[in-house]
């Protein structure tokens, strides 16, 4: 969690990002820059274009007009390489998403062996450190089917650290997990962010803000409302709009 | 985004005989027509030779003919389903326009017409073999039929399956191979057999164009020895317990893969 550095280009940098989905404008320009090595906690009321602003940055969804760029890389440009700008950013879904007919090493090998040509050894190597990494050494050869909702999400974590990703995107991670399970997840996430991965989570745990966040961003209505430290935005909020959403989910 | 869930009802189906797993007595009505059929084609034999075991004795390379004229065609069907299913969703214009307007043409025009066109009306130009000419009638019409089972299936995977395969990097056609085609597979696998239930008996109107499968050795029976009504008891009942027993199969496998994919 080093903080930001001024001459560096940012890791993340989306500017004046609109998207409409027919008669819906989800982004009404938004602006954003994540340094390297910060985690961004992504708060607001359903519908506020989260989700949108994330899914953007690997561009499972494409703007309507604005830019995005990783690193040098633009993003939002169509003649840019898309996959390798995949490559390059992990995702992790709300509904886990992992592929039911592979086993958990299968899964987390699928994009190593595809997309970058690693032989299977070197990719089942790499799946199993990756899954010791998130506590799940033991379930290799399991099919998702026989793994609880916190353990599939950790195989996801797994499976998207294993192209080597500059950022991490997650799109509200533990939404779909019972509470029990919760902890575990964010007990993985608060590693990653340890260890100086580049972090975006769409998510409410304020827990993991305040432990891991380097700043919370608030969106309502397709706008950045407010952005500050998660003690300032949690505690001192500047906006009534973030009041009244903090007063909704405390 | 709510996730689908895994028993998924795709729905594609010409209403094959599917036994209800749900009836469990001992005289279900699957039972009583199968076992039914298997005595009386042991019984009328054993009680009047002739002419019930001459008949026997006489159609079994008929079954084995239906049985090469079925498995052909489900095969060629499945391959040519499995690109129609893939034109059906693909972007490209042309070729969803292509394979759209084939499944559109072919379910308009009954099977029987279809295999009267290639070997009669395509015959006049060139002279196809007339097995060559059935299993071509057969693949092609079940071809669409596939195809659309295989677009109801592709269709039936959630979307995020396609989302999480794309942001770890691959491309749509990798996506479509490794993850998305082989779950279909699965997926697909009770409406296919339903298909070749189906198939199996649309198989007999293959004996118009001559080829001698299980109702034309039936036919060439009876038109010996005008025991129309013999000839033709056993032929319905071996086509009766050939169905019975497959689509007994179908919902066994069915039951058994909701069992152990849950995912």
């Amino acid at each position: 969690m080093n903080g930001t550095n001024g001459s560096q280009i940012p890791r993340v940098r989306i500017e004046d990002a609109t998207k409409t989905f027919g008669e819906v404008q989800a982004l009404r320009g938004v602006s954003l820059e994540v340094q390297a090595g910060e985690v961004i906690l992504v708060i607001g009321p359903s519908g506020s274009g989260k989700s949108t602003m994330l899914r953007s940055v690997n561009r499972l969804e494409r703007l309507t007009s604005g830019r995005i760029w990783i690193d040098a890389d633009e993003v939002s440009n169509s003649a840019s390489d898309l996959r390798r700008i995949r490559e390059e950013v992990g995702m992790v879904f709300q509904s886990f998403n992992l592929f039911p007919h592979l086993t958990a090493a299968g899964n987390i090998m699928l994009a190593p062996m595809t997309v970058k040509g690693a032989s299977r050894t070197e990719a089942r190597a790499d799946a199993e450190r990756l899954l010791a990494r998130v506590g799940l050494a033991d379930k290799a050869d399991a099919y998702p089917g026989q793994l609880s909702g916190g353990q599939q999400q950790r195989v996801a974590i797994a499976r998207a650290l294993a192209m080597n990703p500059k950022v991490m995107l997650f799109d509200e991670p533990t939404s779909a997990l019972d509470p029990e399970m919760i902890k575990e997840v964010l007990d993985v996430m608060l590693d990653l962010a340890r260890e100086g991965m580049t972090m975006m989570v769409v998510s409410h745990e304020m827990g993991f803000a305040r432990a891991a966040a380097d700043r919370v961003v608030f969106m309502d209505e397709g706008e950045i409302v407010e952005t500050g430290s998660p003690d300032q935005v949690f505690d001192t909020p500047s906006h009534d709009r973030t009041k009244r959403f903090l007063e909704h989910i405390l | 985004m709510a996730e689908v869930n895994d028993k998924q009802n795709i729905g594609v189906s010409d209403g094959a005989l599917i036994p209800d797993q749900a009836d469990k007595s001992v005289f279900s009505a699957w039972r009583i027509s199968f076992f039914g059929a298997i005595i009386l084609l042991v019984a009328l034999p054993l009680f009047s030779p002739d002419p019930y075991w001459n008949i026997i004795m006489f159609v079994p390379d008929g079954i084995l003919r239906t049985f090469q004229v079925t498995v052909l065609s489900i095969v060629f069907a499945l391959i040519i389903g499995l690109f129609t299913g893939l034109g059906r969703i693909s972007r490209i214009t042309v070729i969803n326009r292509i394979a759209t307007i084939y499944v559109e043409v072919i379910r308009g025009i009954p099977l029987l017409v279809q295999l009267f066109y290639i070997y009669f009306a395509l015959g006049q130009f060139v002279q196809v073999p007339r097995m060559v000419a059935a299993v071509i009638a057969m693949s092609v019409c079940y071809g669409a039929y596939m195809g659309e089972i295989f677009r109801a299936g592709i269709q039936s995977i959630p979307k995020g399956q396609m989302e999480a395969a794309l942001a770890l990097g691959l491309t749509r056609t990798q996506a479509l191979r490794k993850v998305i085609i082989p779950q279909t597979f699965r997926i697909i696998l009770p409406p296919v057999g339903n298909e070749f239930i189906a198939l199996l008996k649309d198989s007999s109107l293959v004996s118009i164009v001559a080829v001698a499968d299980l109702l034309r050795r039936g036919r060439e029976y009876a038109s010996q020895t005008f025991e129309y009504f013999q000839a033709y008891t056993v032929v319905a009942l071996i086509y009766l317990v050939l169905t019975l027993f497959f689509s007994k199969l179908v919902a066994v496998m069915e039951e058994r893969m909701s069992k152990h994919h849950r995912s």
